[in-house]
């Protein structure tokens, strides 16, 4: 299948998921473990893509700007900066170190 | 002033006047704003414009978004992609089914409601306590967000696919900052820290094992089962990028706001 056909399945199972919780009944999601699978899933998926994003190349560990960016981006969350000036300060942290040599 | 309103005005006077319509519109700029950056980041990761759209008209969820464009981004396949978004898109039929029990939609209002049902617009409703203003409140936010984050997604995508090479503008650093930035609010306490490394470290190992994106999904089925044996707060995880009510969750907690 091609990247819309998986797009489009995506975009069906994410309703799928949304509608689910007002048709079935309370107790099928309601119970407490079913919250803290959703919960640790969504912890570890954002993680994982985390790390991907700021190490991976294709199947190995690449350290480059993109590290940089990581610690720009975490300097701006702890000092309470919108999501968009932590995007921002992301970018021109991987911008200038690339600019400056850097792979 | 003296002036007793005219009839079509009440409405809005009242709209204005609802806390909760108030916390849903800036929550609404706020989140709606950051599509800027997915539309963006979503064309340099290889998706056309329509694709982009189409993700935000009809997923809808910030971070299974950025899960499905992160992922190909990354090389990974469509259906690695797809199951990335998908696992992260769980727990909004946990909000879905807290909405329901809230705000009790019936008819066609349910189907609207689940598309709308995402974190933000959930923590706006169930940050209060009157049932109108909790309608009125997840409505505000939910259809707010809707229409800004479709078109900002369309702006970021408009500006983005005339960027050239999205390394040298540092896009692939932004796209690492849009990720911490999803991760960050949910790390409160101990349990999500340990989780999120765990996490990391689970993905680190399997990256030379097997293909792209999949290591994402081995961290998932790590977080499942974490989730499954642990005794944590229930709702941990569970929580919107962009915090509603931040003062009721710094200072105040236990108010009545």
């Amino acid at each position: 299948m091609n990247l819309w056909g998986w797009i489009l399945v995506a975009c069906v199972l994410a309703y799928g998921w949304k509608l689910v919780g007002y048709l079935l009944p309370a107790a099928v999601l309601g119970n407490p473990r079913m919250s803290r699978i959703a919960g640790a899933m969504t912890i570890g998926l954002l993680a994982s893509l985390t790390v991907v994003n700021a190490t991976v190349t294709g199947q190995s560990i690449v350290l480059d700007a993109r590290l940089g960016a990581l610690v720009a981006a975490a300097v701006a969350l702890f000092l309470r900066a919108p999501f968009l000036v932590v995007v921002i300060a992301g970018a021109a942290a991987a911008a200038l170190l690339r600019l400056a040599g850097f792979p | 002033m003296g002036l007793e309103p005219a009839k079509e005005n009440r409405q809005t006077v009242r709209l204005r006047d609802s806390p909760a319509v108030r916390v849903g519109v800036s929550i609404s700029v706020a989140t709606g704003l950051y599509g800027i950056s997915f539309g963006a980041l979503s064309v340099t990761s290889g998706l056309d414009f329509w694709q982009t759209m189409a993700l935000s008209l009809l997923l809808f969820s910030g971070g299974s978004q950025f899960a499905f464009i992160g992922v190909v981004g990354g090389g990974g396949s469509g259906v690695a992609a797809m199951s990335a978004a998908t696992l992260l898109g769980m727990r909004n039929g946990i909000y879905g089914m807290q909405l329901n029990a809230l705000l009790r939609p019936r008819g066609w209002r349910r189907f609207a409601s689940a598309q709308v049902t995402i974190d933000e617009s959930a923590a706006t409703s169930t940050g209060q306590t009157d049932p109108d203003e909790q309608r009125r409140g997840f409505w505000a936010a939910g259809i707010g967000i809707y229409v800004l984050w479709n078109v900002f997604t369309a702006v970021g995508a408009l500006a983005g696919s005339g960027l050239g090479d999205p390394r040298q503008w540092g896009l692939d650093g932004a796209a690492v900052a849009a990720f911490l930035a999803l991760l960050w609010p949910r790390l409160k306490g101990r349990e999500p820290a340990a989780i999120a490394v765990v996490c990391a470290v689970a993905t680190v190992l399997a990256v030379p094992w097997v293909p792209p994106g999949v290591p994402i999904l081995v961290a998932a089925v790590v977080a499942a089962v974490i989730g499954a044996v642990s005794h944590g707060r229930s709702n941990e995880g569970l929580e919107p990028d962009v915090d509603p009510y931040p003062e009721s969750n710094e200072t105040f907690r236990g108010g009545t706001a």
